[in-house]
């Protein structure tokens, strides 16, 4: 079993993502992270797939997506030459004697602190999916209270877009 | 003897009329899959015009030129119904929804145009989720309006509130919840266009009462908005080049008939490419009638319970060629031990199904009118290079098991009437232009192995869902859309007593179907593997309707308008036939009583492969290994 990131350009319209997600439930993947939003063009949205599956039953959710009338495209990203971030909310115990360590890893990893109590702190990060879970890892001694992470969303290098189409054109 | 009374055949009559209307069939049938927009046969209709939602739907509806509904009214599309009283779309009232559902079915299936039902929120769009996802199962086009509870009420658990799009979303090809009586006609037209296009389907129009009720602008013709919609009709040259050339090269072939062949009217190319290559056929139980049974190519049907022939046919193949078909489990058997030798090319208008059970070594996605016209060409330059199948030695392999393992049966020798004997008169008796119409377990079995199919749209049943209580509304639904043929329901007694109900709705609307019920007291096909797999232990599936007489179907048949007739010997088979066949301004109901321990043979035990094919129980065909 390998890590698929399904990119799926769907109509922005009610009810599009109970079809998407129906399709996996039914066929028995699990979805590690989804992610939707609006794209340059509002009529479109784009959600960002990742699921652990091998790939010839993967092939088959992807036609039968393919098959749904509000899909407009997708595309599997190679993640080689694709750009993938997650976004990490986690609030982290941090008193007067652990704040400095604290601060030392957020600025080790890039993040930033968004919000701050007497006994902690709230610490926002983006990244790969490797990068936060090493970042985690760093804060776990501290005493984690809380923790919040967006879906994958990725979108592929170079000039390239995946939006370009007349379907999605006209749409 | 109760017929129905003057003023109920007159109404009918009345309302006959409007059924035959529409003179364009012949054009309107092949229309739906050429992409065409069904606004373009709309020019009649005003260009706007100011109406309620609800007659906005019902112009909508006249402007698809839908000549009849099956439907039952309630609280929710209560307001559909006022404008539908004026018109041009007769609206048959059924006695429950399945019905209606199945009708539409039924009608689709014998006409090629799309089949509509309409029913109310909650129960009633509850109920047709048997038939929409029947439909579904074989691709039928078919489009169902639901009333829904006012906007405003939605997701409040509202008097008969059901979230009928949710529910129906794994089931239909597409759905939609209206949100505004503007739309109407657009999402109308769009669900014309998606259930009888590409891959035909059900499609769901779920529409809240309130916007039934609105005052809004109709216009005729709307501009579809299906963005993500784009079916592939025309294969790629280079696949059916490649296809045509394995065809030239293989040494046993053998072509997979589907039932797409027979939604993409493709049938007489389909005997062209035949008789062009002399490839042995196999037509699936979805698929009969596409290539007459009589012909010599033909092998019968694959798969449970198959021909000897066109099973060992497919097993032993070294090229498939499938087209419009899905290699389904029925047909496979178990799956890792169907066709090992056999190089497969599959051509389906659904890329999802091609692959999705065995890998396709040359996919062609298309419509199978364009596959098989294309590979007619393709085949033909092949033959003019001189490149042709040399098939002699296989035919004289297949010849050789249809001679040896026909299909045939054993009479009862408890001296009872063989239901395999009364389907086969039956067949013979009506002929090769009635439309026979099957429920599901054994008797659909016989009817699909002992009535000859010659031609297409003569055999409607209920393949991928297996719904028992299929035969009734799909026959009714038959006749409505094919006044002039004979239509024969094959039923069973225990799917006959699921939805018999709707001979009432034939009775009063005359729609003079036929219904042979094959009544062997029991739940016959699971008493087969009761038997067969369970140590005869034959838990819950005795009816009564032999040892109790309960129903009666005779008393039951009189009692919903119908003709009654029975039939205990086999003496009496042609005459009683011949007697039902001679009323045509009633529905008739034969009750054949026929012995319980007839099995279905040759037979395929589920999830065993193919090979294990048993001809008759404990005859397993000898299959010489060296000849292949």
């Amino acid at each position: 079993m390998t890590m698929h990131t399904l990119s799926v350009l769907v109509e922005n319209k009610p009810g599009v993502l109970a079809r998407v997600s129906g399709l996996f439930s039914r066929r028995g993947f699990n979805i590690d992270s989804l992610a939707v939003g609006e794209t340059e063009n509002p009529d479109v949205s784009r959600i960002t797939i990742v699921v652990n599956a091998e790939s010839s039953p993967l092939e088959q959710v992807t036609k039968q997506l393919n098959k749904l009338v509000n899909v407009l495209k997708i595309v599997e990203l190679d993640p080689q030459v694709s750009v993938a971030r997650e976004l990490l909310l986690v609030k982290v115990r941090a008193d007067r004697n652990s704040r400095g360590q604290v601060l030392e890893t957020v600025n080790l990893f890039r993040a930033r602190v968004i919000d701050v109590a007497p006994d902690t702190l709230t610490i926002e990060a983006t990244g790969t999916p490797d990068k936060l879970d090493a970042m985690l890892r760093d804060l776990e001694p501290f005493g984690i209270k809380e923790m919040v992470q967006s879906g994958t969303v990725a979108i592929g290098r170079g000039s390239r877009s995946i939006t370009a189409g007349p379907a999605l054109r006209a749409a | 003897m109760t017929r129905p009374t003057p003023e109920t055949l007159a109404n009918s009559a009345r309302r006959a009329r409007t059924v035959t209307e529409p003179s364009g069939d012949a054009d309107h049938t092949s229309a739906p899959r050429s992409g065409a927009v069904p606004a373009a046969q709309a020019v009649r209709q005003p260009a706007s015009a100011q109406v309620s939602g609800a007659g906005s739907l019902v112009r909508s509806l006249e402007a698809l030129d839908v000549d009849v509904v099956f439907g039952i009214p309630g609280g929710a599309i209560l307001p559909a119904y006022d404008p539908l009283y004026d018109s041009t779309v007769r609206h048959i009232l059924v006695r429950h929804e399945q019905g209606a559902g199945h009708a539409a079915t039924g009608y689709a299936q014998a006409t090629g145009r799309v089949g509509v039902c309409i029913a109310t929120s909650g129960p009633g769009a509850t109920n047709l989720v048997t038939p929409i996802a029947d439909a579904y199962m074989d691709s039928v086009p078919i489009v169902a309006i639901t009333g829904q509870v006012a906007r405003p009420s939605i997701g409040t658990d509202a008097f008969q509130e059901a979230d009928i799009q949710g529910i129906t979303l794994p089931i239909t090809k597409h759905n939609f919840l209206v949100q505004t009586p503007e739309e109407i006609p657009r999402v109308l037209a769009e669900a014309f266009h998606l259930a009888s296009t590409g891959r035909p389907g059900p499609v769901l129009v779920d529409i809240p009462k309130d916007v039934l009720q609105a005052s809004t602008t109709f216009s005729w013709p709307p501009t579809l908005d299906l963005p993500g919609y784009r079916p592939t009709l025309h294969p790629h040259g280079k696949q059916i080049r490649e296809a045509a050339r394995l065809m030239a090269a293989a040494r046993r072939p053998v072509l997979y008939v589907g039932g797409g062949v027979l939604k993409a009217g493709a049938t007489e190319g389909l005997r062209r490419l035949a008789e062009l290559t002399n490839i042995p056929v196999v037509t699936t139980l979805m698929a009969l009638g596409a290539f007459p049974d009589s012909h010599r190519q033909h092998l019968g049907m694959p798969g449970m319970h198959g021909t000897v022939a066109a099973v060992y046919g497919l097993q032993k193949a070294d090229l498939i060629v499938a087209l419009g078909a899905r290699f389904d489990d029925r047909v496979t058997g178990q799956l890792d031990s169907f066709a090992p030798d056999a190089t497969v090319v599959h051509a389906d208008i659904d890329p999802a199904e091609i692959g999705k059970n065995r890998h396709a070594d040359v996919p062609i996605v298309g419509d199978a009118r364009h596959v098989i016209d294309e590979l007619v060409t393709a085949v033909t330059t092949e033959q003019k290079a001189g490149q042709r199948a040399d098939l002699a030695d296989w035919w004289t392999q297949l010849d050789d098991l249809r001679e040896r393992y026909p299909l045939g049966y054993e009479e009862p020798s408890d001296g009872t009437l063989s239901p395999q004997y009364v389907i086969k008169r039956l067949g013979e008796i009506a002929g090769p232009d009635a439309i026979y119409v099957a429920g599901v377990g054994q008797h659909q079995m016989w009817a699909s192995q002992f009535i000859s199919y010659e031609k297409p749209g003569t055999w409607l049943n209920s393949g991928g869902l297996g719904t028992m209580g299929y035969a009734v509304p799909a026959a009714m639904g038959a006749k409505v859309g094919r006044p002039d043929a004979v239509v024969w329901a094959v039923d069973g007694d225990g799917c006959f007593q699921m939805t018999n109900q709707e001979l009432a709705t034939c009775a009063l609307e005359n729609i003079p179907v036929k219904i042979a019920v094959i009544n062997n007291g029991n739940l016959g096909m699971v008493r087969q593997w009761q038997t067969l797999f369970y140590g005869e232990r034959y838990s819950n599936t005795e009816l009564g309707t032999h040892k109790h007489r309960i129903p009666d179907f005779l008393k039951l048949a009189e009692a919903l308008g119908c003709v009654g007739l029975r039939c205990e010997n086999a003496d009496d088979v042609d005459k009683t036939i011949e007697a039902a066949m001679a009323i045509n301004d009633a529905p008739v109901v034969v009750d054949f009583v026929v012995g319980k321990d007839a099995m279905v043979w040759p037979m395929v035990a589920a999830g065993t492969s193919n090979d294990e094919i048993m001809f008759a129980r404990g005859v397993r065909p000898a299959f010489d290994e060296d000849e292949v």
